[in-house]
């Protein structure tokens, strides 16, 4: 069964998933990295592709962005950093990353990568949804790798409902109309969003992103879906601690048992 | 305004051929949507095309002159018009899209603007029409654009627009772009994003294309008037997104038999790794939310590229454009940094008209080009040359 299937089949709450992007700090840390966050217990992973134009990221995305590709990060190494990791961990791991790359990778050939480094799934969230079910989705059906979108404030309850019904992995809820790196407490203002998504009946496992950073925002997120996605506050982390900062960092926002 | 163009109209979503459309994260939708759903009924509205007219005939100063350049023609024995948008207040094409894009903003009930610049006419176009308006208006342009083109940079804060750098990447004119979606994404409702050129999410490659061009239309009736022909047998533009070049060719691109030349910026020399060169370097590909052509390396990284003119070191093209050139509806050259230095003094001497940086390239290829001598052939004189005078100055024209 495709992991992220087992991950949400078996656990409903207090989902913590990380965020942080391939070839950073430094070029071989990817597989140390994800081991670690495995053996403290994180239930998923999120690798961002570094990119040269991260449009929807804040500061921090940007600088681990630029930094993993002058360390010489591409796609090729990345699928081979995943592959060697896969030989000691089954945590399950989602690629994310701006579409561009994919297309330019040839988007077929980039699908059966996955495939062979044991990819979970994808989030790409500059690819249109109606763009995906005419050009993507099935080519990723068949070859089980699951797919997440994305939705915030601004999102209709109806266009909610599509990204909902496409998102076979999870649905990913943007907090607040923001790019990434955020450091604001969880409002009122966005609970009342979180209970108007509670209320829509949907499908799809709901993780929440941008802005989650500490203990408070993860249990307050996690409170109102299945869990939570913390991606700057991490990446920050890493680059004052490096990877020994990892288990205290995971530890303060969710005590390792 | 989109009524006389069949052929080269996007479809429902956005497309050119197989370029074009709205790839933008979730983030963006809302804002993207709002205007899409409402664009076309808003400026086809008769009140908001009285009152865009208005403006542009009695504060832009339209419409600008088609001039017969006399010496140019002679020497180059052909009949050379150039149309002089380099005489429209601001001092280039840019406002024609600026009155238009601050008027949907208003009915759109925004307080804010956001713009990118790299030349840093678009930038004085936005703030002269948020001055105009009493609107509010932050420009975002590249740290290194903001180094040569300072005179902008001074009219722009005059006009009391706040000016941030951009600081990542090449810190030019798509790195701008950059930081202005974020801000927009940041800012989903009290903000209008108004994009400088014919690139970005559908539909602003359609929005601005229908407000550039009173250009050609302009351009039809004045060649009749002069020549008793409405048609041209070429019209060539410098292109960085395509703002220009779109307005000038946009009443003829039914119309075969006018020759549409594009003209983009060769840098340092088409392959010597510091060129803008997009038609000839590009591949299809996703910037600003637009599939199109663009500069990348083999794994979709996006290429930093380079000009000496601010305003076409982009490393994309608007996906008109590269339907144009898919199609070969238009056909492209590309300039260096040292031909555009040359043909900017050469048209200064000749008809005493200091170009821009940017229209210089278009102008560079009249030496190219073997025409006859009954042709008429526009010149798309997008800009003046004010903003460029320190590198004028510092690059004196050479073999
Ligand atoms: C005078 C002038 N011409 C041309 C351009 C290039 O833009 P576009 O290709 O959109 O016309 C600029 C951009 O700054 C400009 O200032």
């Amino acid at each position: 069964m495709n992991r992220l299937k087992e991950l949400f089949h078996n656990k409903n709450n207090d989902i913590l998933n990380i965020y942080f992007t391939a070839g950073f700090p430094e070029l071989q840390d990817t597989e140390k990295i994800i081991k670690e966050l495995d053996d403290v217990g994180v239930d998923l992973i999120e690798l961002g592709m570094p990119y040269s134009d991260p449009l929807a990221d804040g500061e921090t995305i940007q600088r681990s962005s630029s930094k993993a590709l002058k360390n010489g990060l591409q796609l090729d190494l990345l699928f081979q950093q995943i592959k060697n990791a896969r030989k000691s961990t089954d945590i399950p791991i989602m690629l994310m990353g701006y579409y561009n790359q994919i297309l330019q990778y040839g988007p077929e050939k980039f699908f059966d990568k996955c495939n062979e480094s044991q990819i979970d799934g994808l989030i790409i969230p500059d690819v249109p949804m109606d763009y995906y079910a005419n050009h993507l989705q099935e080519e990723l059906e068949r070859r089980e790798i699951m797919m997440t979108f994305l939705i915030t404030p601004e999102t209709s309850d109806e266009r909610i409902k599509q990204a909902d019904t496409l998102s076979s992995a999870f649905l990913y809820v943007v907090s607040k109309s923001s790019i990434t790196g955020g450091v604001n407490n969880v409002t009122s203002k966005q609970e009342n969003y979180f209970n108007r998504l509670n209320q829509l009946n949907l499908k799809a496992p709901r993780l929440i992103g941008f802005g989650i950073h500490d203990r408070d925002t993860f249990i307050k997120a996690s409170r109102n879906a299945n869990g939570a996605i913390i991606g700057s506050a991490f990446i920050r982390m890493l680059e004052q601690e490096g990877i020994q900062g990892i288990k205290k960092f995971i530890n303060d926002i969710r005590p390792i048992n | 305004m989109g009524q006389t163009v069949n052929n080269f109209r996007p479809t429902e979503k956005g497309y050119y051929g197989p370029y074009g459309g709205a790839f933008i994260p979730e983030m963006l939708y809302a804002n993207i949507e709002n205007i899409r759903s409402q664009y076309q009924e808003i400026i086809s509205d008769t009140a908001f095309q009285e009152e865009f007219h208005h403006l542009l005939k009695h504060y832009v100063g339209r419409p600008t002159p088609l001039y017969f350049a006399r010496r140019l023609s002679e020497e180059f024995a052909t009949n050379i018009y150039l149309k002089r948008e380099d005489l429209c207040h601001t001092g280039a094409h840019k406002v024609n899209n600026t009155i238009g894009q601050i008027l949907l903003a208003q009915r759109l009930k925004k307080k804010r603007i956001i713009a990118e610049t790299g030349a840093g006419q678009h930038g004085v176009a936005t703030a002269t029409v948020c001055a105009l308006m009493g609107l509010e208006c932050i420009v975002y342009m590249g740290e290194h654009d903001i180094a040569r083109q300072a005179p902008n940079v001074q009219r722009m804060k005059m006009l009391g627009a706040e000016v941030r750098p951009a600081l990542s990447g090449s810190k030019t004119l798509k790195d701008a772009t950059n930081e202005a979606i974020r801000d927009w994404i940041n800012n989903p409702n009290d903000t209008h994003y108004i994009i400088g050129s014919v690139v970005g999410p559908h539909p602003y490659p359609d929005m601005v294309t229908q407000f550039q061009s009173i250009i050609s239309e302009e351009i039809k009736w004045q060649l009749k008037e002069q020549t008793s022909k409405e048609n041209p047998d070429y019209i060539i533009a410098c292109v960085g997104g395509g703002s220009n070049a779109a307005g000038a060719f946009y009443h003829y691109l039914d119309n075969e038999e006018v020759k549409l030349i594009l003209v983009e910026a060769a840098g340092e020399g088409i392959n010597s790794g510091k060129s803008a060169a997009t038609s000839v370097l590009g591949t299809q590909g996703v910037i600003h939310g637009s599939m199109t052509l663009l500069m990348q390396d083999e794994f979709g990284q996006i290429l930093e590229p380079h000009s000496i003119s601010a305003g076409l070191d982009y490393p994309g093209i608007g996906p008109l454009h590269a339907h144009l050139i898919n199609t070969k509806r238009a056909q492209v050259f590309a300039v260096t940094d040292n031909e555009a230095i040359n043909a900017a003094y050469h048209l200064t001497r000749k008809e005493g008209i200091i170009p821009a940086l940017e229209t210089a390239h278009a102008l560079s290829i009249l030496k190219d080009i073997k025409f006859k001598e009954d042709d008429i052939v526009v010149v798309n004189l997008s800009g003046r040359g004010d903003k460029d005078m320190n590198t004028y100055m510092a690059n004196t024209p050479k073999k």
